[in-house]
């Protein structure tokens, strides 16, 4: 076996010279009654040729990027990575480590990861951040479980323009803590948040807002945080599509507590749902709360400067269940691709992404807008998703485009049954127009 | 024997630092739509006018410089051993990122539609069905992102299943030798821990657990292997006990290296397990993850998975299932770590069932080399049979006024990442030393002359051990300061922190209690 460096009759003398008799031998503490006399029923083991034609095969199978236009959005989004990403995280000295235990010999992953931490800052305007969380949705339900630590309240009130499958690892999470979850209805004419039903009281630990929304829009957060804190609840803002804050204003400067996202924007592949990155950024006054990993600034005795994990006695391994979170293993790599993403782009790039997303959407939105038996189902701003209402069947629509290679949509009914008669469009900077005009085609030839 | 120097010494700044005004590294094709001014699509309240200030501008080169710069100041698997207990830092397979990085996997959206994703739903069904056969266990979910949160997932389970025999519990009972996930995660859970002692041997102590096993008992939190690399000798009797007393066993799967193809904790009469695929299935762990943490359940618990399942139709296609009744809901947006995943997927596949079987004996043996070659020297406070990985403690070397950690900084120095000293904590001074069976003879034996140069230098010079390492770039670093007065981003030049200036927006009431 390549993997395993000892031949046969080196690990024959390795048992020799320890003297075992046998390998077996080696596992007597197992009882003989468990120990398996046949081999596992698994398939041979397969050579590297013949293994890269059975993966090329099933790869082949999916519906990629490649060969078809994605106007798949909903917490997933396709970008363009600049080749620089792969290239620095493939290092081994990235790619083939762990947890920065031993700072002495991990400042690589240290920096970069102080970097991330930084950049998240900038972006999110928040004083803090973490060097990551497994992805958006359980970066919300552990913000939920710090709003809880924090308040002492068990009140959480979400918008149900919340991501619905984060609204989901939301409730799995809570329900174990008796935590009481309420959802706040969207506005049915513009999508955002209706400032009606939300009213927080003295038992609310947090409000939930999603921004831009799973509709694309774009929430008042500085609204919702005066509402919020009226009570003394704290307001925890989601983010899935964290391009955004290339041209949004930052929730830390609209009143968030808390912002969460997810960060797979930031030049990670979509990969099928994962590994993503969680996002979690808050306020200095909390930062003994925060779950996760995080990296600060240390010296050591000749005065030079180096990166360290600190504020450690909130986590697993010293506090055990008194810890504010069972966070182990994080995403740091993919905290890492997001630095390297970020550096890349720099302020304009991320600027001009982010500009070239808000156009290419309103364009597509504009256009589908005049189309006879389509229209946009919400009035409020919206970044680069959007609801389209049809007045033919939403899935005769999608199938329509796909026949032409285009994956036009999400179709909503699954998350929201009064709204079966819309889907989710979404448009990245990847979209040309040439696509644009061939999925406005096959909407008028319907 | 020489030391080896394992770093370049060379300062590199912070990417803000380096920042210059007008560089840059990016290229955008031009924007092929009509525009319209930005505030008629977005509210111009919404917008942001900062102009991202401090985000570095810089080269590409400067990008590659960096972070190149920056990698080579980590210690990795690729350069040497990484015996780091528990965690199992085997050679990660080459092929395995080839495979990842195949398009239509790499650029497959998670909500394509399932007739367009049955080469991803295919990978999933088969290394669930896989991992079922290898632990012995009915059936699993792949959603929990790392070991950690295959806990978490794994205590909802149980929890799901005694609520629905109409016998919810409040207690997890934790066995002293444990990692600090698994108290902190039957924490979120919910549950009240109850540590369980171990004996004079390192094992569990049967008579404690059966003292403890009461109607309130929920579940032991097992971890076998033990994190002494001890196996449970007694697993039927501590199965038997838990089940009597109507709780149920999770297992903590974190050591199954030392068991794959030699035994299945599904026999043994585990109720729950995670694995984390990037240990025992050689996925790489990236500075601190990605990881994978599946759960494997018996048929009781099948009911209460997370949602969505995937299922095979009569026709042979996937296709997941989202409307399960009692189960526990979802522990994660999509389907869990599909490109980690599939690593494992391929990591098995290339292995087949007689190599599987050979990384135990091979991780087993390569441990019992070190235990055999080590013990005179260093302290094994819990001398067995051995499995995957050996404790050993600095007892000895305490007498030189040396402790564990001084012992792992001088590792560094022999080139050689340092074990795991934060547990077992029933071993003060713990050393935790697992090399896996992807280290040769020749590495071993390299890593067993550094352990007893430094005994040596121990008795000889216990000030070059104390203040080791010398050969980084970096000296040992104050974390205490650290910790005291956090620096936990860069600022720019002249910038205040925020805790130094009022802030007029934070949050009011008297319910909120920073820092608490």
């Amino acid at each position: 076996m390549r993997y395993i460096p000892n031949s046969p009759t080196e690990r024959a003398e390795m048992l020799r010279e320890i003297g075992c008799p046998t390998i077996e031998a080696l596992f007597r503490p197992i009882p003989e009654k468990f120990r398996l006399r046949a081999p596992l029923r698994l398939p041979p083991a397969r050579s590297e040729a013949e293994l890269l034609a059975f993966f090329r095969e099933l790869a082949a199978r999916n519906a990629a990027a490649t060969e078809y236009a994605i106007f798949l959005g909903a917490g997933a989004y396709h970008h363009f990575i600049p080749s620089v990403v792969d290239a620095l995280i493939s290092r081994a000295e990235f790619f083939t480590v762990y947890t920065p235990y031993q700072p002495e010999i991990a400042q690589g992953t240290l920096q970069a990861l102080f970097e991330y931490q930084t950049l998240i800052c900038q972006l999110t305007g928040m004083d803090v951040a973490n060097a990551s969380l497994y992805d958006g949705s359980t970066a919300l339900a552990e913000a939920v479980l710090m709003a809880e630590r924090v308040t002492r309240r068990r009140d959480i009130l979400m918008a149900r323009s919340v991501h619905p499958e984060y609204q989901e690892v939301v409730r799995t999470y809570t329900r174990a803590l008796d935590l009481n979850v309420r959802l706040l209805d969207y506005d049915p004419e513009t999508g955002s948040l209706s400032m009606r039903t939300l009213a927080p009281d003295a038992e609310t630990a947090a409000v939930i807002i999603q921004s831009p929304n799973f509709f694309g829009i774009i929430e008042d957060i500085a609204a919702v945080a005066e509402r919020a804190h009226e009570v003394g609840a704290l307001l925890i803002v989601a983010i899935t599509e964290p391009i955004s804050l290339g041209l949004l204003r930052p929730p830390g400067e609209l009143g968030a507590d808390i912002v969460v996202g997810e960060g797979q924007s930031f030049g990670i592949p979509l990969s099928f749902g994962g590994p993503y990155l969680g996002l979690f950024a808050t306020r200095e006054q909390f930062v003994r709360q925060m779950p996760g990993r995080i990296v600060g600034q240390a010296f050591d005795s000749q005065g030079r400067r180096g990166f360290v994990m600190t504020l450690a006695t909130r986590e697993q391994y010293i506090r055990r269940e008194k810890a504010t979170s069972n966070i182990c293993t994080s995403q740091e790599l993919c905290a890492i691709m997001a630095a390297i993403y970020l550096s890349t782009l720099g302020p304009r790039g991320l600027h001009e992404v982010a500009e070239q997303n808000v156009q290419k959407a309103a364009y597509l939105a504009r256009e589908i807008a005049r189309q006879s038996g389509f229209h946009l189902r919400f009035s409020g701003s919206h970044f680069n998703e959007f609801v389209v209402h049809s007045d033919r069947p939403v899935i005769q629509v999608l199938e329509k485009l796909r026949e032409r290679k285009i994956l036009g949509g999400l179709p909503l009914e699954r998350y929201y049954p009064e709204l079966r008669e819309c889907f989710l469009v979404c448009v990245t900077e990847v979209i040309t127009r040439p696509v644009l005009e061939t999925y406005l085609r096959v909407l008028d030839e319907l | 024997m020489t030391i080896m120097p394992c770093q370049v010494s060379r300062e590199e700044a912070l990417i803000f630092e380096r920042s210059r005004p007008g560089r840059t590294a990016y290229s955008l094709p031009p924007l092929d739509v009509p525009t319209v001014p930005l505030e008629t699509v977005v509210e111009s309240r919404f917008l942001r006018t900062d102009h991202l200030a401090g985000m570095p501008e810089v080269s590409e080169v400067d990008v590659v410089r960096h972070f190149t710069r920056l990698s080579r100041w980590n210690y990795a698997v690729d350069v040497g051993m990484y015996p780091l207990g528990s965690c199992t830092m085997k050679y990660n397979p080459k092929v395995n990122e080839r495979i990842a990085r195949l398009e239509g996997f790499a650029q497959h959206h998670p909500l394509t539609p399932e007739e367009l994703s049955q080469g991803s739903l295919q990978v999933l069904k088969m290394l669930e069905e896989m991992l079922c056969e290898i632990t012995g266990m009915a059936a699993g979910c792949l959603q929990p992102a790392a070991g950690a949160h295959g806990e978490l997932t794994g205590l909802l389970l149980i929890r799901a299943c005694l609520e629905a025999r109409g016998d919810p519990r409040k207690k997890v009972l934790i066995p002293d030798s444990a990692h600090g996930t698994n108290p902190a995660s039957a924490a979120i859970c919910g549950y009240h821990v109850q540590t369980i002692p171990s004996n004079e041997r390192g094992l569990i102590d049967v008579d404690a657990l059966r003292r403890a096993a009461d109607h309130e008992v929920a579940a032991l939190m097992l971890t076998n292997p033990n994190t002494l690399g001890l196996f449970e000798e007694e697993i039927e009797e501590i199965v038997h006990i838990m089940h009597e007393a109507g709780g149920l066993v999770y297992m903590d799967g974190a050591n199954m290296n030392a068991l794959v193809g030699v035994a299945r904790p599904g026999d043994m009469g585990v109720d729950v397990l995670h694995l984390n695929i990037h240990k025992t299935f050689s996925t790489p762990h990236g500075g601190g993850g990605p990881g994978a943490g599946p759960v494997l359940v018996t048929e009781e618990l099948e009911p209460f998975l997370p949602v969505p399942r995937i299922v095979r139709r009569t026709d042979g296609t996937l296709t997941l299932e989202h409307d399960r009744p009692h189960s526990i809901g979802r522990v994660r947006a999509f389907y869990g770590h599909f490109g980690v995943l599939v690593r494992g997927l391929s990591y098995i596949l290339t292995m087949g069932p007689e190599g599987l079987r050979e990384v135990a004996e091979a991780a087993v043996l390569n441990a019992n080399y070190l235990a055999h070659h080590l013990k005179d020297i260093y302290e094994i406070p819990y001398p067995g049979p051995v499995m995957h990985e050996v404790v050993f403690s600095d007892k000895r070397q305490r007498a030189y006024g040396v402790r564990n950690v001084d012992i792992a900084k001088r590792l560094i120095d022999y080139g050689f990442h340092p074990p795991t000293m934060s547990f077992p904590l029933i071993v003060p001074g713990a050393l935790m030393v697992e090399p896996t069976e992807t280290e040769s003879r020749e590495e071993l034996d390299l890593f067993i002359e550094a352990m007893k140069a430094i005994d040596r230098e121990c008795r000889e010079n216990p000030d070059l051990v104390r203040t080791a390492p010398h050969r980084t770039r970096l000296g040992r670093l104050d974390e205490v300061s650290a910790a005291r007065r956090p620096v936990l981003r860069w600022r720019p030049e002249g910038q205040k922190a925020p805790s130094q200036e009022s802030r007029a927006d934070a949050p009011q009431g008297s319910a909120v209690s920073p820092n608490s």
